[in-house]
């Protein structure tokens, strides 16, 4: 222990030299930013060019964005409230669909594939590497009119003539479900498959059916994981603009994203996405603490 | 007599002996419904992928009708094929641009940086692992705006366009080889280095003839995933990106979905964009293997996982 220690302390500067540009390039492009998005946040406009002035000093920020963005999002026109209710709303129904279909994958694959374990994880890692646009785009081509889906549809009776890219709700949730669930069934096999499997054995043995099994030692088991997984795939859904901007492009189905993005972009109202992105970021910060602290305490207790 | 037994409700648990051995008979039976419910999961992942690779060799426009095989949105169209349109084949060599440029910078620097905060043992230390940490989970629109407006309010002297598209793509990359290598350090231990250093190697000199060895899987699999997810990235450069020029195949993808340049040429466009991924987790996969290929612990299905970043 000792010995450690000064070692630890002589080669100080050959650690702190290793990390120091990855540290550097975290702390000015990932904590500086933040910073940024303050100042222009609490910062002013000029009038004339309608550009944002960032304010550097806190003492002089002002709250005028913020009371602004307020106001839209409860007054009387609020604009930025439905976004924001939708935006939650589809994020926790294509979470729970995520969930429902990920967990038996997951579950199968890593319990009963067997030899052909491999094979199945080909199968599931495969849309991992397709980029996500082109995931998009290949449902594009399959919902789009006179497309297959609507031929298939008709083929079964069914009316065939559905505009389900025309600002479609179950379109959109689709799409999220379709983008995410890759990452979800990953962490939940990757958590499934280091389950003891002499406990499920154990149980079986004092005489649980195989679903008292299921339910009160594999789903209690894999808790974290599925907080973990509902996490991971639930913060990105929740920063989406593109997955409805593809697939529905209407403004029923925009999401709060939409507003940050389209608040950037507009003359004047940079200070308000700003305030925006930071009143999300904010709303965010309690599951991510949540998710880093448990991954902290998965690592220490592995280490 | 059996008819009276038949009516008496029982306790679960108590069930006539032949139903009992039935249900529990063999625990390792295969279960149908779940390996169906499984295969149908793949087929709806995977389908609609193949077909739009299908449709990019499409004979005519159409993204819904077949008229025949041919590669004209790859090289024989004069006007709109990936090879001839000049943004389109300027966005594939963007995009690799920008993959190359971001997994040159961001590995090396976030292995030095996994090191570093694994052997540098303080609180600054903790905290900056902290930093990487939440620059994993958070939200990229939310970096994604930050930088936006970090580059042109503050730093302005980084460009909007490639400069600034690497440098945000770096930061958000940063914690794979972070996280990857910081594992493998952990799994290594520090006996390795520590016999080294007994037998007269200096600090650095152990780091780099056995510790960098040693790392060199976890290296590999992070700059595959680097690259993949750089190729693949959208919300940061689509931020960040300023001219046409300076846009890669994502954003270029997802700007003519509706209107511009639509049709096969895009489908073409997003299979080369496959391709690329694909051919890094390909080349990856059998260089992690050959790397590890001393370790008969590490399975196939291992192999894949680290790959994938699990």
């Amino acid at each position: 222990m000792f010995r450690k220690n000064t070692d630890n302390r002589r080669n100080r500067w050959l650690w702190i030299g290793l990390a120091a540009p990855g540290a550097i390039w975290l702390l000015v492009l990932f904590v500086a930013p933040f910073y940024v998005m303050l100042s222009v946040a609490g910062g002013g406009i000029n009038e004339f060019f309608q550009t944002v002035v960032p304010v550097w000093n806190p003492l002089h920020w002002s709250s005028w964005n913020f009371s602004a963005v307020w106001h839209d999002i409860v007054g009387a026109g609020a604009y930025i409230g439905p976004p924001a209710l939708r935006t939650l709303l589809y994020t926790v129904i294509a979470t729970v669909i995520s969930l429902a279909v990920a967990y038996p994958v997951a579950y199968f694959v890593s319990r009963y594939a067997g030899q052909r374990k491999t094979l199945f994880l080909v199968l599931l890692i495969a849309p991992f590497w397709v980029s996500y646009m082109m995931r998009m785009l290949a449902w594009i081509d399959l919902l789009q009119q006179g497309g297959f889906f609507n031929s298939a549809l008709s083929f079964f009776g069914l009316p065939g003539n559905t505009d389900w890219l025309g600002g479609k709700s179950v379109t959109v949730i689709l799409g999220l479900v379709y983008g995410y669930i890759p990452y979800l069934i990953l962490v939940l096999y990757a958590f499934l498959d280091r389950i003891d499997q002499r406990l499920l054995e154990a149980a079986r043995d004092l005489g649980l059916s195989k679903w008292r099994t299921f339910w009160s030692v594999t789903i209690p088991l894999s808790k974290p994981a599925i907080v973990a997984g509902c996490f991971i795939t639930a913060l990105p859904m929740i920063g989406d603009y593109f997955t409805n901007q593809l697939l529905s492009g209407a403004p029923g189905t925009t999401m709060i994203g939409n507003a940050i993005e389209g608040q950037l972009d507009s003359p004047g109202q940079t200070g308000q996405g700003a305030v925006l992105a930071l009143m999300l970021l904010v709303v965010l910060l309690i599951p991510m603490v949540y998710y880093v602290a448990s991954t902290a305490r998965a690592s220490r207790e592995a280490g | 007599m059996a008819t009276t037994t038949e009516s008496v409700p029982r306790p679960p648990g108590a069930e006539p002996a032949q139903t009992r051995t039935r249900r529990r008979g063999n625990p390792w039976r295969r279960p149908w419904a779940l390996e169906g419910f499984t295969w149908l999961y793949i087929l709806w992942s995977i389908l609609p992928i193949a077909i739009a690779i299908l449709f990019s060799f499409n004979k005519g426009a159409s993204q819904a009708t077949w008229q025949g095989f041919s590669t004209k949105w790859y090289v024989g169209n004069q006007v709109t094929s990936v090879l001839h349109n000049p943004s389109l084949h300027q966005a594939v060599i963007q995009t690799l641009i920008l993959g190359g440029l971001t997994t040159l910078i961001c590995v090396p620097i976030g292995v030095g940086f996994a090191i570093g905060i694994d052997r540098w043992r303080t609180r600054t230390a903790t905290g900056l692992n902290l930093v990487m940490i939440f620059s994993f989970v958070i939200p990229e629109l939310l970096l994604a705006v930050a930088l936006f407006l970090l580059v042109t309010q503050a730093l302005t002297f980084i460009n909007l366009g490639t400069p600034a598209e690497v440098a945000g793509l770096v930061v958000w990359n940063l914690s794979w080889p972070a996280i990857i290598v910081r594992a493998r350090l952990v799994s290594i231990g520090p006996s390795y280095e520590e016999a080294a250093a007994d037998l007269g190697a200096s600090r650095l000199g152990a780091i780099r003839r056995v510790l960098i060895p040693l790392l060199m899987p976890a290296i590999f699999a992070s700059a595959v995933l680097v690259f993949a997810s750089t190729v693949d990235d959208f919300v940061i450069v689509e931020q960040l990106s300023s001219t046409g020029n300076t846009q890669p195949m994502s954003v270029l993808i997802y700007s003519n979905v509706h209107g511009g340049l639509s049709g096969p040429a895009l489908n073409a466009l997003a299979t080369i964009l496959l391709a690329f991924s694909l051919a890094a987790a390909v080349l990856g996969f059998i260089a992690y293997r050959w790397l590890t290929r001393g370790e008969r612990t590490e399975s196939t299905a291992e192999a894949l996982t680290s790959i994938a970043g699990i």
